[in-house]
């Protein structure tokens, strides 16, 4: 345990060390690629004088919401789909297509639909997060031993007892695989959604910073807000799996 | 736990059981199988692979519809999975995320059992069957032998009037299974539990039958029905070579009379 904790900060310096190279060895200026110093300057400043932080909230809240969402309504398509050959014939090809079709094309027509409020980038984030959670969830009911359902059969276990005590539980590895999927893919059509017309949020920032405010560092500091975000969001998803999965 | 059930007696009247393949004929497992199982009896049966012994566990388990005939436990007519009825699969089947405690209270889980008499029958349970050390194991890091005990316990939980084993101790070694038999033995001489058990080995159907009933190959049909004739209890030593040699014969000769 102590080693990995060494090891992952010394891979973290390394990659700080890396970036600086490039800058000094490419002698890029600081508006293409700013030194990891001046970023995380701009980093603690941006979130001390208090121009971070509501955009974040936005963000968090939309990456929240869309994957709590989402990953419900995943979960519940993906048990119909894992049970019944039937719904998974008619359904599939729907939601194929609708993960097919890339979500930068897709983000237009639905602020256009939802609006440039918290309700569009949900929408966004719930569809992009949906498709991999109903497909762990499909996996993993489909998963279940066929010799403990009837065991369960013949013990007269109810069809809720069936769910919360075989499938569920035999499901719960395969659907965390599809959760730490989704959680990233939140992050992404939140993002997405907040660039495809939103008045807050850390996309929108990114294009501010970009644009009329022309403060590169700020730019890089709002990624690095928003991967952290991820990151954070992907361990809390890590967090709860090692509590309820059980190797 | 009841120290000697009064119930327990199974009878099965004309059970056929088909199983109606697409654009196929149907597969004709059981025709006509008609037995007596009386009271805190043991009866082995024995027959060829594919004769439909599974078939006929699960028909009286209730987890098959016969497509004629019935099944009355205690007169009664079995429907469908019930509580009086204990079953232990080939293979353990236990819950890998359940502790082994966690697996032999699952019946009781299921029943609604409070979970104070739930945790003093699992640890009942788990004594009889020598288990009481390996209580918070998973299934994962026990022997295949510790497993099946595990299995044999939860089939047990409910304090059925009629165990029904399906070649419970196939996948185990010969001398662990030795070992099964006579423990399984000594359970029953404390419970008296009616035990119908499916096996592929004459001496171990021997050995723990009262009858040997043996049965053809597909479709499935009753072709002896042999007493043995060994005094109980029993034990691996001291059993009549004489009696064992004559029964063994007995059914060695009906089963290739059934194979010509």
């Amino acid at each position: 345990m102590r080693s990995s904790a060494v090891l992952t900060v010394a891979c973290a310096a390394a990659f700080v060390l890396l970036w600086k190279a490039v800058v000094v060895v490419g002698g890029y200026p600081a508006f293409i690629l700013p030194a990891p110093e001046s970023v995380f300057a701009r980093f603690v400043t941006a979130w001390a004088d208090g121009r971070m932080a509501p955009h974040a909230v936005a963000t968090l809240l939309e990456i929240t919401l869309g994957f709590l969402i989402g990953g419900a309504l995943g979960l519940v398509a993906g048990y119909a789909l894992g049970k019944s050959a039937l719904v998974a014939r008619l359904i599939s090809p729907y939601l194929v297509a609708a993960q097919a079709t890339p979500i930068l094309a897709l983000a237009p027509v639905l602020a256009l639909w939802f609006g440039p409020g918290l309700l569009g980038k949900v929408v966004i984030a719930a569809l992009i997060v949906f498709f991999p959670i109903a497909v762990s969830a499909m996996v993993g009911i489909r998963s279940v031993d066929a010799g403990l359902l009837e065991l369960g059969r013949s013990l007269r276990a109810s069809p809720l007892q069936v769910l919360l005590t075989l499938e569920i539980p035999a499901a719960l590895p395969s659907i965390f695989g599809g959760l730490r999927i989704g959680i990233t893919l939140a992050v992404v059509g939140a993002v997405v959604g907040e660039w495809a017309g939103a008045e807050r949020g850390l996309g929108v920032l990114v294009n501010i910073a970009r644009g009329s405010l022309f403060d590169i560092p700020l730019m890089f500091a709002t990624l690095a807000t928003i991967a952290l975000i991820g990151v954070a969001l992907y361990l809390a998803v890590v967090l709860v799996e090692r509590r309820l999965v059980r190797r | 736990m009841t120290a000697i059930s009064a119930a327990g007696r199974i009878e099965l009247r004309g059970l056929s059981v088909a199983f109606r393949r697409k654009g196929e004929d149907a597969l004709v497992a059981l025709d006509g199988v008609s037995l007596q199982v009386g009271n805190g009896e043991i009866v082995s049966l024995i027959g060829p692979n594919g004769c439909g012994k599974s078939t006929l566990l699960r028909a009286i388990a209730g987890l098959i519809h016969p497509d004629q005939g019935e099944v009355l436990l205690d007169d009664r007519l079995i429907v469908g999975p019930d509580a009086r009825i204990g079953l232990v699969f080939q293979e353990p089947r236990l819950l890998p995320w359940r502790t082994v405690a966690g697996n032999v209270g699952y019946p009781l889980d299921l029943a609604g059992t409070s979970r104070r008499e739930r945790d003093i029958r699992v640890a009942d349970l788990l004594s009889r069957v020598g288990l009481t050390m390996a209580a918070g194991a998973r299934p994962a890091q026990l022997s295949g032998g510790m497993r099946q005990r595990a299995a044999l316990a939860r089939a047990l939980a409910l304090e059925p009037e009629v165990l029904l084993l399906d070649e419970p101790f196939s996948a185990l070694d010969a001398l662990t299974r030795e070992r099964f038999n006579v423990e399984l033995l000594e359970l029953w001489g404390r419970l008296r539990t009616t035990i119908i058990m499916v096996t592929h080995s004459i001496p171990e159907a021997i050995f723990l039958g009262d009858r040997v009933i043996v049965l053809s190959s597909r479709p499935g049909r009753i072709v002896a029905d042999i007493p043995v004739d060994l005094p109980r209890p029993r034990s691996v030593e001291g059993l009549d070579e004489a009696v064992v040699s004559a029964t063994a014969r007995s059914i060695r000769a009906h089963l290739d009379e059934d194979a010509a």
